[in-house]
């Protein structure tokens, strides 16, 4: 019926396979979209290598946004680190697989910015770091 | 002759447009802003086009013509609401700024720490967070009435806090209390004239935020006693950009001006000034000429129409529309039932967060809004980070009702 709803997103919203919380973990960080609410989580357990060896996500908000975050953690566990920090915009639109308007845009790019902004151990989550 | 909103839909040429895939626009937002009728549009537009001058003071044709429109539109809001006088409707970008004066004016030259100012818990933010900076400036004590699971204000709770007194060595006594006549959520009509009358009892003054109610209830000032009144003109029909501030008189001649600049002087000398009369005092610099226009425009409108009728037919439509949500398996709606509320449809929707709500309808072209609006501790109350919610005006049809059911109906199917 509608690309934005691609059944993909609907899955993964409804049945995430990374929803939870690592204890004990290695990096941890927690941002908020004001706009709509959206609060996401980021839990991440090292390996020695410098990969990331299991993540988790949790939070609550709309279907962009909780799928976004459960494709983002799907993609990144076994990855370099350096990896990591290199993901954009651009990636989480790929995994989408849609288009967004500037406002939805915010809620597919949270999972990404709170993940970077723990990875490089940031006191505070910005946009430029998903441009 | 029976309300026909068909004919009023005629009246708002945005009403005629499509969105995506051709669909007919089915705008339920009145809420958040109104749509505007050609008749609105046309005054500013004639404005423009014929009278175009800065007000005040200019002696030429246009500037007397552009200083008469302004005036004129100024009597007619003061008729609309009731006002004594129209030196008692002050000027404002909206209802945020109407409000955000007395906090800058009257409060800050009578309220003093440990001062009570009750609010209710379900303010919009521009009638909280004056108070919360007022707040932090000053420390007064804030409280609020609370609101049942009905969503009503508890008038107990209220008759509690009005009664308690010295609380602190410096005062404690109730000094303001400040709530809105219409929840933007819940729909809420609040029993205005009896928080107003408990307010003098104790003593306190009242602001009433009418941001909601004036554009869809006959509003009389007088009979409300209200002491301060604030509203927006786009909500009612009118441009962004303008809004009122009524005040009483004596209340209004004893506050100290607000934003400093021209017009609002009578004397300026290198040393001191001294400020101009009602309404004139609170009016620095040049102020938004058409959208005043506009606004006179569309209470002209809006008089036209008949405000009874207006309510009339919201209340009809609210009725209609409660009943078909409340049959769709999953919604949860807010706020009391529609003989107590206008016309706002607030709800959640099972397992579907609101912007999903929000943006699926918009496929079909159904404009409502998701989100906390400006109430987040309204929705914290109730547990919930946000609603979706349907809001109705007098242009609004039964048929859209049933679009956005029909519309909440595949929002089910996708999420199934
Ligand atoms: C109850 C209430 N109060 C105040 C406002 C603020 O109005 P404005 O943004 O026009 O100042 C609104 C607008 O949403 C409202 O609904």
């Amino acid at each position: 019926m509608d690309d934005l709803y691609r059944e993909v997103i609907i899955e993964h919203y409804k049945n995430p396979s990374y929803r939870g919380h690592l204890d004990p973990h290695d990096i941890q960080f927690a941002d908020n979209n004001p706009l709509c609410g959206d609060h996401i989580e980021i839990t991440l357990q090292t390996a020695a290598d410098g990969t990331v060896k299991d993540a988790r996500f949790d939070g609550h908000g709309c279907a962009i946004s909780q799928a976004s975050a459960d494709l983002l953690i799907e993609s990144i566990i076994g990855k370099p680190l350096d990896e990591v920090k290199s993901l954009n915009k651009q990636s989480i639109l790929d995994m989408l697989g849609i288009e967004l308007g500037p406002v939805r845009l915010k809620c597919a790019l949270l999972s990404l910015k709170v993940l970077k902004a723990g990875v490089y151990g940031l006191g505070e989550a910005s946009d430029e770091l998903v441009e | 002759m029976s309300y026909n909103p068909h004919e009023i839909r005629k009246d708002f040429p945005i009403l005629q447009r499509k969105t995506h895939d051709n669909v007919p626009l089915v705008y339920l937002d009145s809420t958040a802003t109104s749509q505007k009728p050609l008749a609105v549009i046309e005054a500013m537009n004639e404005y423009y086009r014929r009278s175009n001058a800065n007000i005040h003071r200019g002696v030429h044709t246009l500037a007397e013509e552009a200083t008469a429109m302004y005036e004129e539109a100024r009597e007619k809001i003061a008729g609309f609401i009731n006002a004594p006088s129209s030196k008692q409707i002050i000027y404002t970008r909206n209802a945020t700024e109407s409000i955000n004066l007395v906090a800058y004016t009257w409060a800050r030259a009578n309220l003093k720490t440990g001062d009570l100012v009750v609010l209710t818990e379900m303010e919009h933010h521009s009638n909280l967070v004056p108070w919360l900076m007022l707040q932090a400036e000053r420390g007064i004590e804030l409280e609020f009435i609370s609101v049942t699971e009905d969503g009503l204000l508890d008038l107990d709770s209220y008759k509690t806090l009005l009664s308690r007194t010295l609380r602190h060595a410096q005062g404690g006594a109730p000094k303001l209390v400040a709530f809105t006549h219409m929840s933007n959520v819940l729909g809420t009509i609040n029993p205005a004239a009896e928080i107003i009358r408990m307010a003098h009892e104790a003593g306190a003054i009242t602001v009433v935020d009418a941001a909601q109610s004036v554009p869809h209830l006959k509003m009389d000032v007088q009979a409300l006693n209200a002491d301060f009144l604030a509203f927006s003109a786009h909500k009612m029909c009118g441009p962004t950009g303008v809004g009122a501030l009524y005040g009483k008189a004596e209340l209004l001649e004893s506050m100290p001006p607000f934003l400093g600049g021209g017009d609002m002087i009578k004397e300026v000398k290198l040393r001191s000034f001294r400020p101009n009369t009602l309404p004139h005092k609170f009016e620095a610099g040049t102020p938004a000429i058409a959208e005043a226009v506009g606004f006179g425009a569309a209470v002209d409108y809006l008089t036209k129409v008949g405000m009874d009728n207006i309510a009339a037919h919201e209340h009809e439509i609210t009725e209609y529309a409660l009943e078909r949500l409340e049959e769709i398996p999953g919604v949860k709606l807010f706020g009391p039932s529609a003989d107590k509320k206008g016309g706002v449809a607030a709800f959640t929707f099972e397992g579907v967060h609101p912007h999903d709500v929000a943006q699926i309808l918009d496929r079909d072209g159904i404009a409502i809004r998701a989100g906390h609006h400006c109430a987040q501790p309204l929705h914290e109350k109730f547990g919930i980070p946000a609603t979706s919610r349907a809001s109705f005006y007098l242009y609004n049809t039964k048929e859209e009702v049933d679009l956005l059911v029909n519309g909440l109906y595949k929002v089910r199917e996708l999420f199934g």
